[in-house]
């Protein structure tokens, strides 16, 4: 499987699987509150490129790392966002907590992926 | 195909479809897609598949945490066509809710420590045309969706 979390310097990067229900989300929520424990971070992006599925499951981690780097300052933004994604976010009002982006974001996983970028423009 | 659908008598042009599987977190994949597949003989949208699988999602996802708070029991799906409607049924018989109609406020959650929105019953109502919820404390809960496929128009003369 590939690489859920990377961390670049005090920003920590999320890769969000293909689908995200409660089933993946559980998994999420424990290796990125890990990372947030030891590590000094204060930007967590959520990388939504390989993400054809969400459910409200999905706005639960959103709004739960929030909360948790709300408290030392930090912020969270959602890249690679597709219109299905997007809907989502505002339905449920996240969207007023995070900056959202569909275009190709700060995040870069390397080339491997390169030849996603631009897909959802 | 569909013009077919519409000749001789409109009872006979139902469809139906029920599956039964354990309460586990791993099941909901299989559930929401088997659901999804099953609808796509009214000819929807990829918008339309997407909306019953994410309403499908969060009616499971409530019988495994709320209903039967993460024990291993059966939830069973109803599904039935009839023209252009799609009408679902999740039944679980897990603790029931006690305040319906609390419960479907956005946000309200009574599980906010394992991260939950309380935006289960929000994205059910918004995705899907017509949502009924009964329960009973302690018999179990059955939430009705439907949804009518293609109501733009103009398919059928």
């Amino acid at each position: 499987m590939d690489e859920v979390l990377q961390v670049n310097g005090t920003c920590m990067t999320v890769f969000v699987p293909k689908e995200l229900d409660h089933h993946n989300a559980e998994g999420i929520i424990r290796e990125a509150d890990r990372v947030l424990e030891r590590e000094n971070i204060h930007q967590i992006v959520f990388d939504f490129r390989d993400t054809e599925f969400m459910d409200s499951s999905g706005i639960g981690v959103i709004m739960g790392r929030y909360h948790n780097i709300n408290l030392v300052g930090g912020y969270v933004s959602a890249v690679h966002v597709n219109e299905r994604i997007n809907k989502l976010l505002h339905l449920s009002g996240v969207y007023k907590l995070i900056t959202i982006s569909k275009e190709q974001g700060w995040s870069d996983k390397g080339n491997k992926k390169g030849e996603y970028y631009g897909k959802h423009q | 195909m569909i013009k077919g659908i519409r000749k001789g008598n409109t009872m006979e042009n139902t469809n139906e479809m029920t599956i039964e599987f354990d309460s586990r977190s791993c099941n909901e994949g299989f559930a929401r897609v088997a659901v999804a597949a099953f609808c796509t003989q009214l000819n929807p949208t990829l918008e339309e598949v997407a909306d019953i699988k994410t309403a499908v999602s969060e009616a499971i996802t409530n019988s495994i945490i709320h209903g039967y708070e993460n024990e291993v029991k059966k939830i069973r799906i109803e599904c039935k066509v009839t023209e252009r409607e799609m009408h679902i049924t999740v039944i679980d018989h897990g603790r029931g809710i006690e305040n319906v109609e609390k419960a479907m406020e956005p946000l309200y959650t009574t599980k906010p420590e394992l991260n939950r929105s309380g935006m289960g019953f929000a994205f059910m109502e918004a995705f899907m045309d017509q949502i009924l919820v009964s329960s009973e404390l302690g018999k179990g809960t059955e939430v009705h969706m439907k949804k009518t496929i293609g109501c733009i128009g103009g398919i059928f003369e």
